[in-house]
Formats: structure tokens, C-alpha cells, sequence
């Protein structure tokens, strides 16, 4: 506590603050900051109504409809088995445990690529699980279940690493507390545990949707890519540039960067407001 | 332990900064054309491009690189206007060379006559690879619009095959329904209803058919078709060469703007005009392209390419790319229009 | 009495029945067996689907050569600049308070966010040749995008945040009492910074450098915006992999794919002894 107190207190008796800021707005500014703009200056450039009317064109909104609802859809999954999957690794000891929390990391370090053909041969018809499910009459690859599918694998680090730690750092006496005030072990963990998990648990979620959003890689291949059912927002960017339609490729761009930056910044203000309220003041 | 810890951690720094040192720049040769063109060409032009440099080294005497980026024709076009340098394009139809004419004047809108026929040196069309035995019985275009019949094809808005695809489709329905235009867009319309998948590219379309098992016919590029049995195994699919079909012209270029400024429009011209030579004439016929010069090929290989009824983008119908493009592709176009997916 | 019973119940009573652990795991598992596991075996299961003389003869192949050479560079340029400004924003972030922080903070997560797509684009209408630049970078006879520059510069957008957000969150756990020791004790920033810091926070660094390294060697959106696809010289790893799949020559794309898989794993190995490492040296905190 003594510690979190005085990292707030402007502690300007270490130096380096000028010369670190500015390398670090340098730095954005140079790689991130100005090829960011351009999206901006080119959406100017093609003024309000130009841009309301990509905006508005039937397609492009069902491929920002897709991808922003497979991608929740996908945070949501991930969300359910990422918690879940934090506690068996935080609270049990199982024969190959260490392995498996290593390998949640995998679709950090996986690219995307190769984890989209290798998803699509796995539940195309023909793969061996697509195969299993086609026997159920289920299609997964080739429509937007598919989508979901691959999300699900890019999203799920997201949630248990943002979970894990939380979980690590709870203080059994509560728990303990709870139960024996003769609370049952639902209840500890929908009113004790859960509440202490849910601003991490939101940031794994809010993390996996932005990053699902925006997928690309390993979606292409087993989305199908079909107009107005299973086409992707940043597939649809890259359609509209191989129509030469640089205009409509930036105008979905803008929106998507403006729709995460706002994403992100919630977020980060959601943790800010939570690391001061945990602060002990 | 500390110490030893701090150790291990200095050592992997080190050798994360070894390996990186290990990785050397890449080579450079004296001479480099780069070719940038479709997917389907690779096979094509590995081969041609090892007859070309040979051929030119004993001409000149002069040693010369080729490269190759490959890709779908639209994207390929497009990464030429924003700056990559091709000194020569082989793409899937003119619409996309005339793109590099609108876009930025990297060449001059006359391209199309500094070879022989339309910058075309070989040709192809469009026919059906269907499942080994043909268990749809498909046989003609009109097959394709049966119920329960599915059929692969990119997307035209994004593949140049497609495009031809759906041209040919067209020029089909217009001939069987005596040019009713209600009857030729309830024809397509059909048709792309039973369309389960539409992939980017010509390549990716066929993966879908081939690999993943999806669809029970392929629209593609005759040579394709052809390469796809020969590559994935002629037990499990055969070519059914429809009675009527689309003379797809894939045309060549070279990049005045790009060869200007890198001093290699001499080699550019000459592997271009290679491409119209006995060899070349050749070898696009062992790749199951129609040569222009079928008196250069191989009679074993001709005897692959049954006469077809062919229709042509510059027949009134279409009136040439630009209009067809226009007509057809263009946003809100007639492909938006027929286009009504479930 | 009563307390010392809640000790030797203390297991009992937090825990779950038996039942539910056995379930819970084996939910997890099976999940991720569906969805981790299973990819990452089918992987393998292809490459080797030719026989083991067919994996090798792809991996010497000259081209694939030049794509792993070509993504060993991008890393070594990439990754460094981005460990530098993880180190300099995280000092920043970490040890001073100042307005704006949480939108500094957003600023560097957006590339996280940003679709790989758009990451490609910005750079071509940045420096494409009709880019704001792309005239005079011409004139000038600099290539940088579909050339080795390109593929540099979207690399580093997309792995900007990794280091940094793997320190700030540690470097704040930290807080700054360590420093304000040394500096009073004399000690000037450069040396604070190697002798304080830089030991406290080693393994959090290595492990956002692996992770920053990772996602460097394997992004394929962005570099297939700007890298032109040229055999030989501008096709990275995952590129190749695109290519040999689009050739038809499944068992190859999946051997050089396979090679990609093995960094990942090698990256979690890593990533597995340095947690170890770290929590033995009590480094971190938690």
C-alpha cells in the first residue's frame, strides 16, 4: 500500500521524465501516430457525405455487423472458458498442468496464417472435426460459425492472462470467511470471487473483441468470404482496394480505428478508475 | 542463484543478438526484371523463365535475374500503381493493365497494340473440373443452375477469372435465351445461388474444390483445370469442356515508367517477345495455355484443346473491358444486382 | 477451538467437490484440445504427410531459405527498436504521474486493435507511389514499400505494444522507492536505471521481447499489404507458407508452417523457464 501511495506522489526526484516521454511520443508519433492519419486526412478528403455513403451501402455495414458480432460472440466464448480455464490453472493440480498453461500462449505466438489454413482443414467437411459435425449436419468452416471459430483461437490468451493473475492474488481468508458464515461455494464465487475477477475478466474480454475485430489472417481462410453473409470488415478493406476504390477502403478503415480507439480507451480508464479504487485511499 | 540468473539473462540477450547478425542481407544481381503477374501462371512462367534467361545469356551474353510476384490480378495491379516495381505485368484480363494506365500513367493507353494479337501471346477459356465419373451429369452451362447443384467460383469483383467465369456464363445465357435480358439475369441469378463459397482468388476457389471438397463443379481457367488433375491426382477429377465458352485473352505489358527508370526496356521487350518465339510458344502449350503460333507447339499438347464456340469480351455484347467492368462489376453494377445472397 | 478447526478445514471449506474439479477440467481441457491442441497437431500431421525426405527437401528449398532469412532480419530490426520504446515509455508511464497518461496508454495498445489491414494501408498511403510521400521517396530512388523497408515498418507497427505493456503493468507494481534509494544514495539516471531497474523488471522484459519476437516472425496481414510478393526477396515466412499453399503443395506450406509452429513452441518454452526463473528470483512481486 505504502508503495502504491508513493508511486502517485509526483515524484519527480528520478529522473529521465523528459527525455522518455519524449522518445516515447516521438516513437508513436513516427510509426503509429502519422500512418494513422492518413486514414483521417484521406476520409476528409472525401468529405461527409462520400463517407456516409460507404457507411451506408448495404454490404459494408453487413461486413461491419459480421465482424463486430462474430468478434463479440467469439469475446463472449472466451470470456466463459477463459475464466475457467484461469481457475483450473490457478486452483488445481491436474497431470499436465504446466504444459497446458503454456500452451494458452500458443495463438500469441502462432501466426495467423497458419492458424487459419490449419483451422479450415480441421473443420472444413472433410477435416477430422468438420467431419464429426457434418455427420450432426452442422457446417462450422465457410460461414461466419467458422468466424467465430477462429476468434475463439486468437481471443482466448486475451482472457487468461488477464484473469490469471487476479486469481493468483485473491485472498483465501475471504473465501474462507464466506463459507464458514454458511454461504455455499456458488454463492462465494458469484458474490466474492467473480466481483473480484470482473474488471480483469472485462479487460481480457474488451482485449480479445478489439483483436477479433480486426482479424484477418487466419479468418480469410475459412470464412467462406461470401457478400453479405460471411465477408469480413478488413477483407472487405482489402476488396475495395483491389477495386481501386481507395476512398471506400479507407472510409471502413476509419471507422474500425475510431470504433477500437474508443474501445481501448475505455478500457484503459476502466482499469485507471479500478487501480484507484483498489489503491487503498 | 541471483547471479547466475543475471548471467543467463545477459547470455540470451547475446545470442538473440547473434542470430540476428547471422541474418544476411539479401543478394543482389547484376541484371533483375521483376514480372509481376497472376495466380495461375506460376508453372508457366518457372519454366519460361529459365528458357528466357538461357536464351538471352547467349544471345547478349549478358546474365539476367527474373523475378516473380504472383497473386490475384486485381491485387497484383494494384501493388504496381502504389509502387512496386514491375518492368513487366502479365495479368488475367486488360481491365487491370488498363488500371496501370489510369492510375499514376505508367504506361500509355495504347499498350494493348505494341504486341501481336491484343498483347496476347496465348490464350485460354473457361471449362468445368468436375468430380471423377461426373456424377452431377454436368454437361453445358444450363447444368449448372439444376437445385442441388453447387457450384465454386471466385468472387468477380476481386478475381480476374471470375470475371471471365461469369462473362462466359453470361455470353451463354444470352445466346440460349435469345438475348431476353429478364431471362439471362433469372439465369444468373440462379447460378450464383449456387454458389456455397466465394473465394478472393482463382487459386483459393480451387483449394476450396479440391482440398476441402466442397462444391460438385469448378469453374476455372482450362489451364488450371488441367493443372489441378495433374498436380492433385487425375483419379478423382475430370474436365468437362463446355460447347460454349469465353476466349480469355491474359495480356502482357511492358511498365514504360518502370523501364525508363531502371534502364531495362531492352530485356523487358525482349523476354516479352520471347513469349511470342517458337520456345515460348511452346512451352505456354506444355502448360496448357493456347498458344497464338499453334504451329510452334507440341502436337501432343494441342490435341488437349478441343474447338470450342467461344465468345469474345470485345463482341458487341460486351463491348471490351472498360464497358463490361462498367456494366457488370462496378459498385451497384449487374453482379450487385443479380447477387442476392440467402 | 474454534479457529484451529477452520484451519484443518481450511482446504475443505474453499474448495470444490470432486466432482465439479473433474469436471471443470475436463471441460477445459477438451476445450482447448478442440481449439489449441487439434490445430497444432494437424499441423504437423501434413507436413510429415510426404514423408520426412519431402518436410526436409522443403525447409532447403531456396526460397524458403530466402523467406526465413528475410523474417530473421525484419525481427532483428524490429524487434530492438520496439524493446528500446517499451523500456523508455514504460519509465515514463510507470515511474511519473502526468496528465494524458491513460490516453498514452491507449495510444500505444492501438496497434493491438488496429486490423493488420489497415496496418499494411496506412504505410502504402504513406509512401506508396501515390502516397503523400511516394513522389519525392521516387525521385529520390528510395524504395520502401514492397521492399524490405516496408515490411520493417508494418512489422513494427503491429508489435509496438508488446514490450511496453508487458513492463508498465510490472514497473508500476514496482514503484519507485527502489529508485528514490539509489538516487539518493547518488546515483545518476543511467545507472539507476542498469544497477535498480533493469534487474528488477529482466524477466518481464525477456518475456514481452519473446512475445514482441513471436508476433514479429508470424504477422502476415499487414506484411501482405506492403510486401509485394516477390519470390526470393520480399516474401517473408508466413508469406511463403500462402504461397506453397496456393501452389498446390499442401504437404511444403505445412512443413515450412510447421517450422513457424516450432518457434511458437520454442517461444513458450522459453517463456515457461523464464516464469520460472523470475518467481525463483523473486523479482516479481505477486
Amino acid at each position: 500500500m505504502s508503495v502504491l501511495a508513493s508511486a502517485r506522489r509526483p515524484a519527480r526526484v528520478i529522473p529521465g521524465f523528459g527525455i522518455t516521454l519524449g522518445f516515447t511520443l516521438a516513437y508513436l508519433s513516427l510509426f503509429v501516430l502519422i500512418p494513422l492519419s492518413t486514414v483521417a486526412f484521406k476520409t476528409i478528403d472525401m468529405g461527409w457525405s462520400g463517407f456516409w455513403g460507404v457507411l451506408t451501402d448495404p454490404r459494408t455495414q453487413h461486413a461491419l455487423y459480421l465482424s463486430f458480432g462474430t468478434a463479440l460472440i467469439a469475446a463472449l466464448v472466451n470470456a466463459v472458458f477463459g475464466l475457467l480455464i484461469a481457475w483450473m490453472l490457478v486452483r488445481y493440480t491436474f497431470p499436465g498442468r504446466r504444459l497446458i498453461d503454456a500452451a494458452v500462449d500458443l495463438p500469441f505466438a502462432l501466426p495467423t496464417a497458419v492458424a487459419g489454413i490449419a483451422l479450415t482443414a480441421l473443420y472444413a467437411d472433410n477435416g477430422w472435426i468438420g467431419s464429426i459435425l457434418h455427420g450432426l449436419g452442422l457446417k462450422v468452416a465457410y460461414t461466419p460459425v467458422g468466424i467465430v471459430v477462429a476468434l475463439v483461437f486468437i481471443g482466448l490468451p486475451f482472457v487468461v492472462r488477464s484473469v490469471q493473475p487476479v486469481l493468483e492474488d485473491l485472498n483465501l481468508d475471504v473465501e474462507e470467511a464466506a463459507a464458514t458464515l454458511g454461504a455455499t461455494r456458488w454463492h462465494t464465487f458469484s458474490r466474492v470471487i467473480l466481483p473480484a475477477a470482473l474488471p480483469s475478466l472485462l479487460t481480457g474480454f474488451a482485449l480479445a473483441f478489439a483483436r477479433g475485430v480486426g482479424e484477418y489472417g487466419s479468418v480469410i481462410f475459412i470464412a467462406g468470404n461470401l457478400p453479405k453473409v460471411s465477408e469480413i470488415a478488413p477483407l472487405l478493406i482489402v476488396i475495395r482496394l483491389e477495386e481501386f476504390n481507395y476512398a471506400g477502403a479507407t472510409a471502413i478503415a476509419a471507422l474500425m480505428l475510431a470504433i477500437s480507439f474508443l474501445g481501448l480507451l475505455a478500457i484503459n480508464l476502466l482499469q485507471a478508475w479500478n487501480r484507484r479504487r483498489t489503491g487503498g485511499e | 542463484m541471483a547471479f547466475s540468473a543475471k548471467q543467463t539473462f545477459y547470455a540470451a540477450l547475446t545470442s538473440v543478438l547473434i542470430a540476428g547478425g547471422a541474418a544476411s542481407s539479401v543478394a543482389q544481381a547484376d541484371t533483375t526484371l521483376l514480372n509481376v503477374s497472376y495466380d495461375p501462371t506460376r508453372e508457366l512462367y518457372k519454366e519460361f523463365n529459365a528458357a528466357f534467361a538461357e536464351d538471352y545469356k547467349k544471345q547478349t551474353g549478358e546474365t539476367v535475374t527474373l523475378r516473380m510476384s504472383h497473386g490475384g490480378s486485381g491485387k497484383q495491379a494494384r501493388s504496381v500503381i502504389d509502387g512496386l516495381e514491375a518492368d513487366v505485368v502479365t495479368l488475367a484480363l486488360a481491365y487491370d493493365i488498363d488500371a496501370l494506365v489510369e492510375n499514376g500513367g505508367l504506361l500509355g493507353a495504347d499498350w494493348q497494340n505494341k504486341f501481336a494479337s491484343n498483347s496476347s501471346p496465348y490464350t485460354s477459356t473457361i471449362v468445368f473440373l468436375v468430380r471423377k465419373g461426373n456424377p452431377k451429369a454436368i454437361h453445358d452451362w444450363s447444368d449448372l443452375t439444376r437445385q442441388g447443384v453447387q457450384v465454386i467460383t471466385p468472387n468477380p469483383k476481386t478475381s480476374g477469372g471470375a470475371r471471365w467465369n461469369y462473362l462466359a456464363a453470361w455470353g451463354w445465357a444470352e445466346k440460349a435465351y435469345n438475348g431476353d435480358d429478364a431471362k439471362v439475369r433469372g439465369y444468373m441469378r440462379d447460378l450464383f445461388n449456387n454458389v456455397p463459397v466465394l473465394d478472393t482468388g482463382a487459386r483459393g476457389a480451387t483449394t476450396t474444390f479440391v482440398q476441402r471438397e466442397l462444391g460438385d463443379v469448378l469453374l476455372a481457367w482450362e489451364n488450371e483445370a488441367f493443372l489441378a488433375i495433374e498436380e492433385l491426382g487425375p483419379d478423382k477429377f475430370e474436365i468437362v469442356v463446355p460447347p460454349f465458352s469465353i476466349l480469355a485473352e491474359p495480356p502482357v505489358a511492358v511498365v514504360d515508367k518502370v523501364v525508363d527508370k531502371r534502364g531495362t526496356r531492352k530485356v523487358a521487350e525482349a523476354y516479352l517477345n520471347y513469349l511470342y518465339s517458337p520456345t515460348g510458344q511452346k512451352i505456354a502449350a506444355k502448360n496448357y495455355y493456347r498458344p497464338i503460333s499453334p504451329q510452334y507447339a507440341d502436337p501432343q499438347d494441342l490435341k488437349r484443346f478441343p474447338a470450342i464456340d467461344l465468345v469474345k469480351i470485345d463482341d458487341p455484347l460486351f463491348g471490351g473491358w472498360q464497358k463490361a467492368q462498367k456494366t457488370h462489376f462496378s459498385d451497384g453494377g449487374v453482379f450487385d444486382q443479380i447477387y442476392q445472397p440467402k | 477451538m474454534k479457529s484451529s478447526l477452520i484451519a484443518a478445514n481450511r482446504g475443505a471449506l474453499i474448495a470444490e467437490s470432486a466432482l465439479i474439479r473433474t469436471v471443470i477440467v475436463l471441460v477445459g481441457v477438451a476445450f482447448l484440445a478442440l481449439f489449441l491442441f487439434m490445430p497444432l497437431v494437424l499441423v504437423f500431421a501434413q507436413a510429415l504427410s510426404s514423408g520426412l525426405g519431402a518436410y526436409f527437401a522443403a525447409l532447403i528449398e531456396p526460397d524458403a531459405w530466402a523467406a526465413l532469412k528475410l523474417t530473421l532480419l525484419v525481427a532483428v530490426i524490429s524487434v530492438p527498436l520496439n524493446l528500446i520504446f517499451g523500456l523508455a515509455a514504460a519509465w515514463a508511464i510507470a515511474k511519473f504521474s502526468f496528465p494524458g497518461k491513460s490516453l498514452l496508454i491507449t495510444l500505444i495498445d492501438l496497434p493491438f486493435s488496429v486490423s493488420p489491414v489497415i496496418a499494411g494501408l496506412i504505410y502504402v498511403l504513406l509512401f506508396g507511389s501515390r502516397g503523400w510521400l511516394g513522389p519525392w521517396l521516387s525521385a529520390h530512388n528510395i524504395e520502401i514499400v514492397f521492399a524490405i523497408p516496408g515490411i520493417v515498418l508494418a512489422t513494427i507497427f503491429v508489435t509496438l505494444p508488446f514490450v511496453a505493456r508487458e513492463l508498465i503493468p510490472l514497473m508500476e507494481q514496482q514503484g519507485t522507492t527502489d529508485e528514490e534509494a539509489a538516487r539518493t544514495l547518488g546515483a545518476g539516471g543511467l545507472k539507476i536505471f542498469f544497477r535498480v531497474t533493469l534487474p528488477n523488471v529482466k524477466w518481464g522484459l525477456l518475456y514481452g521481447v519473446l512475445l514482441c519476437n513471436a508476433r514479429a516472425m508470424g504477422e502476415f496481414g499487414a506484411v501482405s499489404v506492403v510486401s509485394g510478393h516477390i519470390r526470393g526477396v520480399t516474401n517473408t515466412m508466413p508469406l511463403h507458407v500462402e504461397i506453397l499453399y496456393n501452389e498446390y503443395n499442401f504437404a511444403a506450406a505445412f512443413a515450412v508452417a510447421s517450422l513457424l509452429a516450432i518457434l511458437a513452441l520454442l517461444t513458450l518454452v522459453l517463456k515457461t523457464w523464464l516464469e520460472s526463473q523470475g518467481a525463483g528470483n523473486g523479482s516479481n512481486k505477486h
